[in-house]
């Protein structure tokens, strides 16, 4: 363990991302995620690694899967904005499953919005934002110390399974700074991407096993193998056959289904004797935790379910949490985006929202306010 | 002469997309000549391209290729060089792909002299998509989007990514095969940002719609209206209207963008091995 120290959870996830091994970064600055680009172009020669700040988002996203290529572990951060850009490219990693983490630290949109205003309105934009149908990751932090071991889940779970993943921070989170005492970089468990050990000519880079995630060959180590956005067969080619697509489509698509459990990342409080439940994530989870604490002052049962895997989206787990319970409650910075998948899943519990799209934070109180007006309906 | 690039070749890919008269396969071929004369380590050549006719050519080169998402090949090329410099990395992109949506990128990447070979395959139209004009389609010519005459102007593009800080900038054509593939081996060995605008053909969306007859007719046009390098500086402006000149334009040195971060690396090494004394 380190000792203590005072850190901004930018600080904390460009940290994380270097004791988990990225040695790659390439980015343009947008506001709140730019601490993230500074501590990068600071620290990453120091440890053999490049930084390189490119003409724009699209660019520092296609740099980083060139990188991500020639076997280094390779990340981006951005905001908003910059996020929407870099999304043709995203979909280009998840088409090719070429590793690579994306840090969106969300401000409030549309458009350029409120730069430094907190939000958490890039909850579709994360799982709709490409084209076409494909899985992807998305964990979302509530803390500097979570900022820290979430993104060090990031870099592991796009190495595994070779997919972008996308760290959702908020403004409030990213540029928070709390007291933190964050493990030593041998105390953490890495995942490198599984790398072929066939020889060239027998190596099929798109040929997967029982496990669905086929094996890498780094750039530069004699497989000369082909990497296209195009549908392609198990040997890379590019392909228009109906049969070919459908097989890659599919597999694509499953990829995650036997991980989800390892995959779904969460923390609950006070649920087990509860006759309410709240569902929130990142900033917003904090107000909420101090809801339950005040409603319970008061003789309500409430109880917190906080979601850092936000996609692929937990069914099975807020299906359980949300049995038995009377009401479920969904507080987060956007109209409703994580409350629309919750509603998918449950049954009959009754549902509701609070929510906030001007810049200003969820108080616990307005939590409370609103656990009370549902109580009474109940 | 095929037998010696046979085996830079993904031979069992073929036959290409190409349509028949198109100029690519030319320009593909210069590029593995140039490769094979520079007896580079096909082991650690990377080739990346956009999207379009001409970018399709990665497919069919037996390397480690990518073919990425339009006008981005220089963007994920800057990757894989800056992550492993002792690889040689090679982008192929088309008029559009590289000058239009990827004008950003070329620019920059020029600007940096970050040691890339960039050949611009440069047929004056968008091939891929059925011939709509491209930022090198020249003023009055005929495509499918500039049914009147294109009303823009086109960029010298050798000019631009000179200004930008390319350190080796040179211009061939599919007629001048042997020229082209001179120019791209001394884009190969020039340490820096290279580029070389192949001039090629394209029958069917660009040639067809400006009457430029077939194939032969258009390569006949690119003998007759080149004008060597040497030779235009003696001549008079009015008589280089409306001609292309090729040769080696331009060359000079300059700090190449990955030695400058290693040697930022060594010095922290430096400092690491200091400490431990
Ligand atoms: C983001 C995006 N915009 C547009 C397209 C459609 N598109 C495909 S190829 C192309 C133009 C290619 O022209 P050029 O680079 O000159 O190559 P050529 O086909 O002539 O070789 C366009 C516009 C695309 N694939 N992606
Ligand atoms: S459309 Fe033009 S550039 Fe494309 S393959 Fe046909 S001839 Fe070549």
């Amino acid at each position: 363990m380190r000792k203590a120290q005072l850190l901004q959870g930018n600080q904390a996830c460009a940290m994380a991302a270097i004791d988990a091994g990225v040695r790659f970064y390439a980015g343009y600055p947008i506001t709140p995620s730019t601490e993230i680009a500074e501590f990068m172009a600071e620290n990453l020669p120091k440890v053999g690694g490049k930084f390189i700040q490119m003409e724009d988002e699209i660019a520092g996203m296609a740099a980083i899967l060139g990188a991500a290529l020639t076997g280094v572990k390779a990340i981006t951060a951005t905001s908003g904005p910059g996020f929407s850009l870099k999304q043709e490219n995203i979909g280009f990693a998840a088409m090719t499953e070429i590793p690579c983490v994306i840090v969106n630290v969300q401000r409030l949109g549309p458009s350029t919005g409120g730069p430094t205003a907190p939000a958490q309105g890039d909850v579709m934009q994360a799982r709709w934002g490409t084209h076409g149908d494909h899985p992807v990751i998305a964990l979302s932090p509530a803390s500097v110390l979570e900022s820290y071991d979430i993104t060090v889940q990031a870099i592991n779970f796009s190495e595994k399974f070779r997919v972008p993943v996308i760290v959702l921070l908020d403004e409030v989170i990213g540029h928070m700074r709390e007291k933190v005492i964050l493990p030593s970089p041998e105390e953490l468990t890495l995942i490198e991407r599984k790398r072929t050990n066939l020889p060239p000519a027998e190596y099929k880079p798109y040929e997967a096993d029982s496990t669905r995630i086929p094996a890498i060959a780094d750039f530069g180590t004699g497989y000369r193998w082909h990497v296209t956005g195009l549908f392609h067969d198990e040997n890379g080619n590019p392909s228009g056959k109906a049969d070919t697509i459908h097989k890659q489509a599919t597999r694509l698509l499953t990829k995650l289904d036997p991980y989800l459990e390892e995959i779904t990342l969460y923390k609950s409080y006070c649920t087990e004797d509860a006759d309410y439940l709240l569902i929130s994530f990142g900033c917003t989870a904090r107000s909420a935790a101090e809801a339950v604490d005040m409603a319970r002052s008061k003789g309500y049962k409430v109880g917190l379910l906080q979601l850092q895997t936000i996609w692929p989206f937990p069914e099975q787990l807020v299906k359980e949490f949300c049995t038995g319970k009377k009401a479920v409650i969904v507080p987060e910075l956007n109209a409703g985006q994580l409350r629309g998948e919750v509603q998918k899943v449950i049954t009959n519990q009754t549902l509701s929202g609070v929510n906030k799209i001007n810049g200003d934070l969820i108080t616990p109180e307005e939590i409370v306010m609103k656990i009370k007006e549902v109580a009474g309906q109940c | 002469m095929l037998i010696d690039v046979e085996n830079l070749m993904r031979s069992h890919r073929l036959p290409h997309i190409w349509c028949p008269g198109c100029g690519n396969g030319i320009i593909m071929k210069a590029i593995l000549e140039g490769i094979r004369e520079s007896n580079l380590d096909l082991d650690k050549t990377v080739i990346v391209s956009g999207i379009g006719c001409s970018s399709r050519a990665t497919g069919y080169l037996n390397f480690d290729t990518i073919h990425t998402t339009h006008g981005r090949a220089i963007a994920f090329a800057t990757g894989v060089k800056l992550a492993k410099p002792e690889l040689n990395v090679f982008v192929i992109t088309g008029d559009g792909d590289g000058a239009a949506i990827g004008g950003n990128h070329l620019i920059h990447a020029a600007r940096r002299n970050i040691d890339l070979n960039v050949i611009l395959f440069n047929n004056n139209i968008y091939g891929m998509t059925g011939g709509q004009y491209s930022p090198l389609t020249p003023h009055g010519k005929f495509a499918t989007t500039s049914p009147y005459g294109n009303m823009e102007r086109s960029f010298d593009i050798c000019n631009l990514v000179q200004a930008a800080g390319a350190t080796y900038v040179a211009r061939g054509t599919a007629f001048h095969t042997k020229m082209l593939i001179d120019l791209i081996k001394n884009a190969i060995s020039n340490k820096g940002f290279s580029f070389v605008e192949a001039v090629t053909m394209c029958p069917i969306s660009y040639g067809r719609r400006n009457k430029m007859g077939n194939a032969p007719d258009m390569l006949k046009w690119q003998r007759d209206n080149a004008v060597n390098v040497k030779a235009a500086q003696k001549m008079e402006p009015e008589k280089l209207a409306g001609k292309i000149i090729i040769g080696e334009l331009h060359k000079e040195t300059a700090p190449e963008y990955t030695e400058l971060y290693e040697q930022l690396i060594a010095r922290f090494r430096k400092g690491a091995e200091g400490d431990g004394q």
